[in-house]
């Protein structure tokens, strides 16, 4: 996977230069600016589709990359030749499951939820894993897209980071032994569920309680 | 639909129901067991889930007794008679004695004995925990393990290094040695940059290099504040804070823990911390307000 730069810069300037400017030095008050950042920001935000962005106010969503494979590496040459880390290399079929589903316990699943099927925090939506390769997942994580924040090496050490990537990829069609998973969505199907079982069993004692014995 | 039929004259209404009768005492003698269980525990090792499990079954053994009761031991036919005036002395013993023997098959004293032992001490039961709104409370809500030099250690007891927490980042610490389930332990520490910092100007020093350490403890219902937002580009996205997971109550990290959404009443307690000698994350003092959610004796 090697770019070319010239030909990403071009790309650059058609695409990305009206928010990131013609030097990539940002635009204050509407884009960053992409020096320093890496290659390993560029494959993130184009390889999910979440660059570019129609509106720089809205919060970036994954869709379809608007590139083809040979566009989003020359446009990833030209942002990493701009100084950074470089795109992480993450084989998550060496990492372990377990640490990884303890570690995205711990660290992840307060906002994208426990089999990472996203949700809400008070001003931004949090996207579902679904779709991430375990590639996305490592960078974003010592990235923090958007809102999300960062995970440094004290914290997150490459071999977990790799692990919880891994979890995620298991998370996309995970076990379940209870039978009926209700989408993984989290409590509130269960809820419904448990909701609608347990009226179903009153209904049914007070049907017994209230039964005409006399002959 | 009940039907209506004329008292059957002689033998009782009906057959006393021994085993019920014995079955309902019982019961009722369960209850009393599983209240006053409620109230040892409450004194001996107040667990919510055994204090639940006592009070639970306490209501189920009185609703099974209530049953029995209901379904077996009390007559439950009832019956009319078409009859004249009571004009003789005779005839109003006889009535007296149809009244009388509508309540045999309930061996009464021993009834009222075991039922009302069940609902006395199902009733004190429920009125132990009023202790808990006693002195003790305000003793054990205002306790803080947190001192001047108190080493922050993470959940497996590590101290930790400032220099390793980067701009953008949660780290949830305790105090070292403490017992992490207490509702003042846990903190979080988040690096912002100090520039965005706008702490009130006694707090000046409490923020060693855009480091900052709050209460993780919602001040609404007590939930862990553990979401944390924090923009990579500030004018496009909401501003660095923590949410609380459970009613998204939303406190700014840069200016002492303010609440700026959610229903909580007040702001987060911020910990004031300093990089001692070794590099590592230590206390500079005891919380800026109580932490965990309001009392009746704090609102500020």
């Amino acid at each position: 996977m090697s770019g070319d730069p010239q030909r990403g810069r071009e790309l650059y300037l058609t695409g990305c230069q009206s928010c990131h400017g013609v030097d990539a030095r940002g635009i204050p008050g509407t884009a960053p600016s992409l020096h320093g950042v890496g290659a390993a920001s560029a494959d993130f935000y184009l390889s999910t589709g979440r660059m570019p962005l129609d509106d720089p106010k809205s919060e970036p969503d994954r869709t379809e990359p608007a590139y083809d494979r040979k566009s989003l590496d020359d446009l990833i040459a030209y942002v990493g030749s701009l100084g950074g880390p470089s795109i992480p290399q993450v084989d998550a079929a060496r990492a372990s499951l377990s640490e990884g589903q303890r570690l995205f316990t711990e660290n992840c699943a307060a906002c994208h939820q426990v089999v990472s099927r996203g949700g809400v925090i008070a001003g931004a939506f949090v996207p579902t894993l679904l779709e991430a390769t375990p590639r996305q997942v490592f960078e974003a994580a010592r990235i923090g897209p958007y809102v999300m924040p960062r995970f440094g090496q004290a914290q997150l050490s490459d071999h977990e980071l790799t692990s919880i990537a891994r979890y995620v990829q298991y998370a996309k069609h995970p076990q379940n032994p209870g039978g009926w998973a209700l989408f993984n969505v989290g409590p509130v199907p269960e809820g419904l569920v448990a909701w609608l079982i347990g009226l179903l069993a009153l209904l049914l004692v007070i049907r017994m309680l209230g039964r005409n014995e006399a002959p | 639909m009940r039907r209506r039929r004329a008292l059957p004259a002689g033998p009782p209404l009906r057959e006393r129901d021994r085993r019920a009768e014995n079955l309902t005492l019982v019961l009722l003698l369960c209850t009393t067991l599983a209240g006053a269980g409620f109230i040892a525990l409450y004194f001996a090792k107040p667990d919510t889930q055994f204090l639940g499990a006592a009070l639970g079954l306490a209501l189920v053994f009185l609703a099974a007794a209530c049953l029995v009761a209901g379904k077996r031991v009390v007559p439950q036919i009832e019956v009319e008679k078409e009859r004249p005036e009571l004009e003789h002395l005779q005839e109003q013993d006889e009535v007296l004695a149809v009244i009388a023997q509508g309540g045999e098959g309930v061996s009464r004293k021993r009834f009222l004995l075991a039922g009302g032992g069940a609902v006395g001490v199902l009733g004190a039961a429920l009125l132990t925990p009023v202790l808990s709104c006693g002195p003790e409370a305000n003793r054990i809500l205002s306790r803080s393990p947190w001192r001047r030099g108190r080493l922050l250690v993470t959940e497996r007891d590590e101290p930790i290094a400032a220099a390793g927490i980067v701009v953008g980042e949660l780290v949830t610490a305790f105090p070292e040695g403490a017992d992490k389930e207490d509702i003042a332990s846990p903190v979080i520490v988040v690096r912002v940059r100090p520039d965005e910092l706008d702490l009130p100007a006694e707090r000046r020093g409490w923020a060693p290099d855009g480091l900052v350490a709050y209460s993780k403890i919602c001040t609404h219902a007590g939930c862990a504040v553990s979401e944390y937002r924090y923009p990579l580009y500030d004018p496009t996205a909401p501003g660095p804070a923590v949410v609380c997971p459970c009613h998204y109550s939303t406190f700014s990290v840069t200016d002492g823990g303010r609440r700026i959404f959610g229903p909580a009443g007040r702001a987060l307690p911020q910990l004031p911390i300093e990089v001692d000698g070794d590099g590592n994350l230590v206390a500079a003092g005891d919380f800026s307000g109580r932490p965990g959610p309001s009392w009746w004796g704090v609102r500020q």
